[in-house]
């Protein structure tokens, strides 16, 4: 199936993947300057990053790392069950993909709450005021979490949303292949930066 | 085989155009036709580019006398980041990319429209809301940051409305994106058959490597924006050195994308001139090879030499060596263009029309701005002139002086292709003449003030200053007139203008093959391309 302006399917498939992963570049390199933000920032004050990174729960870090990754897999698994044209099964692995990303949300939300009752949380009531850019490291964890989430949240609308379509026979099999691959490559690149996220935040404390 | 025959302009054999395709407001304002995307940008981004202009206004009469007099200090601080903040980002940036770029990389390539029409008009709503945001930051009161927002001066001290002029950059910014986006994706994919690499105008190379900077360094842009609104409204601190931040980080951000940003207004000029010097020339442009890649050369050396811009704010003496000898390397593919621009004019079959009077003038300032950028890039001249007039007047060169008269130029040069109409020859050159010598008259004595010591964004000097001072204001006004010229005989053609025939120039470029303005869809059916760039005489003259 060919749109104008294409004249050929293989063109305008060729587009379309070009079109994603330029997509994908400028989503790295927003996230890349946040990176470098968290970088200088634990160049600049080592201390407080090290104490404020102790205070995370690695534990709920490395259980949600788990869950993305797995997440990560089913859309990978879904992507090859709609190539070979497998409806049910790729609707299935979607809406796997999207549970998890739920769960995902669901532990982090518990995190922030966490945090919220042990004084982590930035402002007057912040309980590590002693250590000098351990509540600038709170702040850039809250954001890039939170950007994240927001991301990861575009993720768990995009694949119920395609799992319905599949489900209820709107795009049809293995036709239609590319528009479950294309947006199951944003899903991964979201579970990436998580993965850069993961050590960045919550492995720096030694 | 679509080229159109010299005589496929007369009634009986011409198509519909893309202008007849529909007359309504609802035809244009949901119009996926790239054609008319690019008139709707024409439209808005000269909007904004008066606007500016009326913050350049008022700085230029402030700046008549010693004393502050006309506006108050935050007045005149308002006027030159109003200035800053309209002209970078709601005209330069997307001024030829989004006018000339979109109108006619599809024509030049042999496509029917840009690989994602919709997307396209997406990023004019884009732009759009972005302008409303500016709009509301204007009749809200204002910035006085200027256009580089530093911290902690936005984060912390200036009182007018940062986190709703971060916000309109922000959202702009991914009207830049899909852009370039489109772009990219639009050359890869769309090109006709045999139209290779090498066959594609430097027009469209020039766009690809200025897409290229589009995409990659405005999500940078967009982040530190981010940052900037958070460490303002919430002092989340990333900015503030009392809570472990950096307020020199804000730098780095914003001029890894402003730096490449300069390289986004100035590549599309670039090509802009290279297509007016070999049309007016009627040659092929002189080494081919090395203008395509020299364009691509800038765009990779640009993205690594924005430290130049932090000499004097205390970074790494060998950071700032390295970044001075990138700045000096980025000179390099620039002079390339130069030489072949000059070449391909030597022993050419000059055709001395408006386009090509501001395609030299585009030369000239640029070779100028240019040079004084080195003395900028030299790291002890640099501890001298940094923040003077000398810096505005160098980038004025380059952006103004550069990117404007090749915008003109291209206004003028594509202007019967878009609207089926020939605009005055006559004004046309006395507004390039206008536009050329009141430039110099208004920046030239920027460069002798700065050398003296008078800093940018004063808004009083010492007396003895102000013969200068008078001088650039004077020029000022004749660059207003040139360029509040163009505006009117440009309408007036629209009406009285002749009618344009398919190819004015005798140009060779595949736009030049269809009608007066186009038709909908370019091309009836998609050419196949049998011959080189550049190849003058055009065939069609030979088949005619």
């Amino acid at each position: 199936m060919t749109t104008a302006p294409f004249v050929r399917p293989e063109q305008q498939q060729e587009a379309n993947h070009l079109g994603i992963w330029l997509f994908l570049a400028t989503e790295a390199m927003m996230f890349g300057a946040l990176f470098f933000a968290l970088t200088v920032v634990r160049l600049r004050v080592p201390e407080g990053v090290r104490v404020a990174s102790g205070h995370l729960d690695k534990l709920l870090g490395t259980v949600n790392t788990g869950v993305l990754l797995t997440s990560s897999l089913l859309v990978a698994l879904a992507v090859s069950a709609a190539r070979r044209g497998r409806q049910e099964r790729t609707a299935g692995l979607l809406a796997g993909g999207a549970g998890l990303g739920v769960i995902f949300l669901a532990i982090k939300a518990y995190e922030y709450q966490k945090e919220f009752s042990e004084g982590l949380m930035p402002g007057p009531g912040f309980r590590l005021h002693d250590h000098p850019g351990a509540e600038l490291f709170f702040n850039l964890y809250y954001a890039a979490t939170g950007l994240h989430a927001v991301h990861l949240t575009i993720g768990v609308l995009l694949m119920l949303g395609l799992s319905a379509r599949v489900l209820g026979g709107y795009l049809r099999l293995p036709e239609r292949a590319e528009s479950v691959e294309l947006p199951g490559l944003y899903w991964h690149t979201v579970d990436i930066v998580w993965v850069f996220l993961y050590p960045t935040l919550y492995l720096v404390s030694g | 085989m679509t080229v159109y025959t010299p005589d496929a302009n007369t009634p009986a054999a011409r198509p519909r155009t893309y202008i007849e395709a529909g007359y309504t407001l609802r035809s244009w304002l949901l119009t996926t036709d790239h054609k008319r995307i690019a008139i709707l940008y024409m439209i808005s981004i000269t909007g904004f580019f008066f606007l500016g202009a009326l913050g350049a206004a008022a700085v230029r009469l402030e700046l008549l006398t010693p004393k502050l007099d006309l506006l108050h200090a935050d007045g005149y601080n308002r006027a030159f980041t109003l200035h800053g903040v309209v002209m970078v980002w709601f005209f330069l940036i997307p001024s030829i990319p989004t006018v000339f770029g979109n109108f006619l990389i599809p024509l030049m390539i042999g496509a029917r429209d840009l690989a994602f029409p919709r997307l396209n008009l997406l990023s004019w709503y884009i732009y759009v809301l972005g302008g409303l945001f500016t709009a509301y930051v204007l009749v809200a009161g204002g910035v006085e940051t200027g256009w580089t927002l530093y911290t902690p001066l936005s984060t912390k001290y200036a009182p007018g409305h940062t986190v709703m002029a971060a916000a309109a950059i922000f959202v702009v910014g991914f009207s830049s994106i899909l852009t370039g986006l489109n772009f990219i994706v639009t050359i890869h994919t769309l090109r006709a058959p045999g139209m290779t690499w090498f066959r594609l105008p430097i027009f469209v190379w020039s766009h690809y490597a200025t897409s290229v900077i589009l995409v990659l360094a405005t999500p940078v842009l967009a982040m530190a924006l981010i940052l900037l609104a958070l460490e303002r409204a919430l002092g989340i601190g990333v900015f503030d050195p009392d809570l472990g931040g950096d307020p020199l980080l804000w730098q780095h951000l914003f001029w890894f994308y402003s730096h490449p940003a300069v390289y986004i207004m100035v590549l599309p000029s670039m090509g802009v001139v290279t297509e007016l010097v070999t049309t007016f020339a009627k040659k092929r442009v002189f080494g081919y090879e090395f203008v395509a890649f020299a364009s691509i050369a800038i765009a990779i050396i640009g993205f690594l030499v924005w430290g130049h811009h932090m000499f004097v704010a205390g970074q790494s003496m060998y950071a700032s060596m390295v970044f001075s000898f990138l700045s000096f390397l980025v000179a390099v593919p620039s002079a390339i263009k130069v030489y072949n621009w000059t070449a391909t004019l030597y022993k050419g079959q000059l055709d001395l029309r408006a386009p090509l009077f501001y395609a030299m003038g585009f030369i000239g300032l640029f070779v100028f701005g240019g040079l004084t950028g080195l003395i900028l890039a030299s790291l002890a001249l640099d501890v001298h002139a940094h923040g003077t007039a000398f810096v505005v007047a160098h980038f004025h060169y380059i952006m103004v002086g550069g990117a404007v008269s090749a915008y003109l130029g291209a206004l003028h040069c594509w202007w019967p292709k878009m609207t089926g109409r020939m605009y005055s020859e006559f004004w046309g050159r006395i507004s390039a003449l206008l536009i050329f010598f009141g430039f110099n008259i208004t920046f030239f004595p920027q460069y002798i003030l700065g050398w003296l010591g008078m800093p940018r964004r004063y808004h009083s000097y010492p007396p003895e200053f102000q013969s200068w001072e008078v001088l650039s204001t004077a020029g000022a006004v004749m660059l207003g007139v040139g360029y509040l010229l163009p505006l009117v005989y440009l309408l007036w053609s629209l009406r009285y203008g002749p009618r344009a025939p398919a190819n004015p120039w005798g140009a060779s470029g595949l736009e030049w093959r269809v009608p007066s303005p186009p038709p909908k869809h370019n091309f009836e059916e998609i050419p196949v391309v049998s011959w080189e760039a550049y190849d003058y005489p055009p065939p069609q003259e030979e088949q005619g």
